[in-house]
């Protein structure tokens, strides 16, 4: 039995793609040190060439790893602090990820940007707590979120092999998740969503560390309502066969999404499950507020974010 | 309709134990003596050394990035400017939001996340704030504060007023594109900025030397704008520097740049604590507080009453802040919009 945690399996992640691959290289602040805890160890492992520590030049070394992904390096751009994905964005979609479309096929793009704690962490405010994965799922880069420390680690080395950029989200709320694996851990293909839990009366698709929540949720509710919870993993492309087999046979949808409410993740389930399942209750929507931005005061903080009692009224109301 | 809630109009707000100033009254702190700046670095030696006690307790959540070892360049800086001027600061921004005169209770009671806080609560350590002070804020994201410093001061000049802007940074702010770009719309604009920046050797782990490329003042001048570098652990030295650039920059003669060379006593940032990081030696750290700011004004002024005053103020000021209310969660959206509609609520069960 091998605990691991969330942080040590995007560690192992990235040491085990570097030594599989001479190409894959890692940079970003403070990279070196470990600080933010995904590469630490890498640089003494591989070298100050292969883990590279940047100034506070986001821009251009966001820029500068899609230079490097274009003549044949594998990057992992490393980010800080959710909100550095603002000032980034026009690398990251007008450059990167509209490359290949717009050379008609020319270019592979393998860039990979990790963002180690995500969402709130709780007193860091208005500029440290953002959960902007929607732009992206909107933009149409392909956007990952692990739930678990195994998805963490298969989500990742997924990402590094493949050949368009991707953006992987890792909740601040997960980074603290262990979980008992043993021997090799497999590569988890983009796009595969997983059922966590069956059941048969209201499916809850719960997005990264609010997957944990749901699951305890479905748990408490356990006699009174059969819960199924449906980890959609990627977020861009989504598993919509994987949501249309399961929301089929409950036809009850609650979506639990840590982001902001109006044109997000949870809107689009929403909008799909309608279009293609003859639903029996309307769905709801567990979120942040419309257009939230994370006040400072802990209390703020958490009723800014949507909440394990709210998923249960939910629940509770699709079934009713 | 608005989102505001009712009776928390700044002019409302509670008096303030120990403050400098009644509650709405905007007086930027006077620095004019060598007793008044040694009063404040002080102050700001202490309020920090408190911070992170109560970082340790959990009273501040999140945590701060201590200014310790810093105080000289937010003294000598705000001791040169006049009461109408502003500042812009950083994520390390105690130190300049105190010298520029906010009330340390407000502050405090901000970082423990109260109502009465300078920002109600809602800003927290990286957000500090008081406009009535032409404080524009602390800020979350390195480089930001520059170009936003320009911006006022050309919005200032343009008006017909004679605002100075002094804008503080870091090191790390070097190799932000918007800090470059800033420095060319102040030069283009002849903008009345003084560009503040805070060398302490790194950012976060990483050190100037394999960081910056040319030199902080190189920048400046590239851009046609008169810069130098002082001793940024003397609050003299830097105060000077900073009455030349302010005067030229009020007397329409364009930006200036002050590099100051300094040092942060602690760790990054209180989470650092938690960490082992060797990228300092424990030589490196002893010799830069020998030179300590406090220490070299110490004997031209009353050290020991100065102290006690700063002492007893801020047990008045710790006191006051825990016993303000915390912000009522049902408020968490307000302050968003300025008018219109409050947004939907995230549950409508
Ligand atoms: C644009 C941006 N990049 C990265 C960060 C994360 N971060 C916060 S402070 C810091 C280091 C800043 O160094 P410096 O500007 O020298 O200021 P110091 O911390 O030394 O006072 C980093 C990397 C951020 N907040 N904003
Ligand atoms: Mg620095």
């Amino acid at each position: 039995m091998t605990w691991l945690s969330y942080t040590k399996a995007l560690n192992r992640a990235l040491g085990d793609a570097m030594a599989a691959d001479p190409a894959v290289c890692v940079l970003g602040e403070d990279v070196g040190a470990g600080m933010a805890g995904p590469t630490l160890g890498l640089q003494a492992r591989f070298g100050t060439d292969r883990v590279l520590d940047m100034p506070l030049s986001e821009q251009a070394f966001t820029s500068f790893a899609l230079g490097a992904a274009l003549t044949g390096m594998r990057p992992v751009v490393e980010f800080q602090i959710p909100s550095l994905l603002f000032l980034v964005f026009e690398q990251i979609v007008n450059q990167a990820h509209k490359f290949r479309l717009m050379t008609g096929g020319q270019a592979r793009v393998p860039l990979t940007f990790l963002v180690p704690g995500s969402g709130s962490r709780l007193g860091w405010a208005g500029q440290h707590s953002d959960h902007p994965y929607a732009l992206f799922v909107h933009a149409g880069v392909k956007t990952v979120v692990p739930a678990s420390p195994a998805d963490a680690y298969g989500l990742l080395r997924a990402a590094v092999e493949d050949d368009d950029p991707v953006v992987v989200f890792a909740p601040a709320g997960a980074m603290g998740a262990r979980e008992d694996v043993t021997g090799q851990l497999p590569p988890v293909p983009l796009g595969s969503a997983r059922v966590r839990r069956a059941g048969e009366d209201v499916t809850v698709v719960a997005v990264g560390h609010l997957v944990a929540e749901a699951l305890q949720v479905a748990d408490d509710l356990d006699g009174e309502v059969s819960v199924e919870v449906l980890d959609p993993r990627t977020l861009h492309p989504f598993d919509w066969a994987a949501l249309r087999a399961s929301v089929g046979r409950t036809r009850r949808l609650v979506v639990y999404d840590d982001a902001n409410r109006g044109c997000g993740v949870a809107a689009e389930v929403v909008a799909v499950a309608a279009e293609e399942v003859a639903l029996l209750a309307p769905p709801r929507r567990v979120t942040r507020p419309d257009g939230a931005v994370l006040p400072f005061a802990p209390d703020l903080d958490r009723a800014s974010q949507p909440q394990p009692h709210q998923l249960r009224d939910a629940v509770r109301a699709v079934v009713k | 309709m608005t989102a505001e809630p009712a009776g928390t109009d700044r002019g409302t707000a509670a008096p303030v134990a120990g403050a400098r100033r009644a509650a709405g009254e905007a007086t930027p702190a006077d620095l004019s003596t060598p007793a008044d700046r040694y009063r404040m670095m002080r102050l700001i030696r202490e309020f920090d050394t408190l911070a992170l006690e109560w970082v340790r307790t959990g009273e501040i959540p999140g945590g701060i990035h201590p200014y310790i070892g810093q105080e000289a360049v937010a003294v000598g800086v705000c001791a040169a400017l006049g009461p109408g001027d502003r500042i812009t600061s950083t994520h390390r921004g105690h130190g300049h939001v105190l010298a520029r005169g906010a009330d340390p209770a407000r502050l405090l009671a901000e970082l423990a996340g109260r109502e009465s806080g300078l920002n109600r609560g809602r800003g927290g350590s990286m957000h500090a704030a008081d406009l009535s002070l032409g404080i524009l804020g602390a800020n979350g994201i390195v480089g930001a504060g520059a170009a936003i410093a320009v911006g006022a001061a050309w919005a200032a000049r343009r008006s017909g007023r004679d605002t100075v802007v002094a804008s503080f940074f870091g090191d790390g702010a070097l190799n932000q594109g918007v800090l470059l770009e800033a420095l060319n719309l102040a030069s283009i604009h002849r903008a009345p900025v003084v560009f503040v920046c805070e060398n302490n050797g790194y950012a976060t782990t990483l050190p100037v030397a394999a960081a910056v490329g040319g030199s902080a003042v190189g920048r400046a001048a590239a851009f046609g704008i008169p810069a130098v570098t002082v001793d940024g652990m003397d609050a003299d030295a830097v105060r000077e520097a900073a009455e030349e650039a302010v005067a030229r920059a009020r007397s329409c003669g364009g930006p200036g740049f002050v590099e100051c060379l300094t040092y942060r006593y602690e760790g990054h940032h209180t989470m650092e604590r938690r960490m082992r990081l060797t990228y300092r030696s424990p030589e490196e750290v002893a010799a830069w507080r020998a030179r300590d700011p406090l220490e070299r004004l110490r004997p031209a002024v009353p050290a020991a009453e100065i102290d006690a005053e700063v002492a007893a103020l801020l047990e008045r000021a710790a006191a006051w802040a825990l016993s303000e209310p915390r912000p009522d969660p049902a408020e968490a959206g307000a302050y968003l919009y300025a008018g219109g509609p409050p947004p939907r609520p995230g549950v409508p069960v």
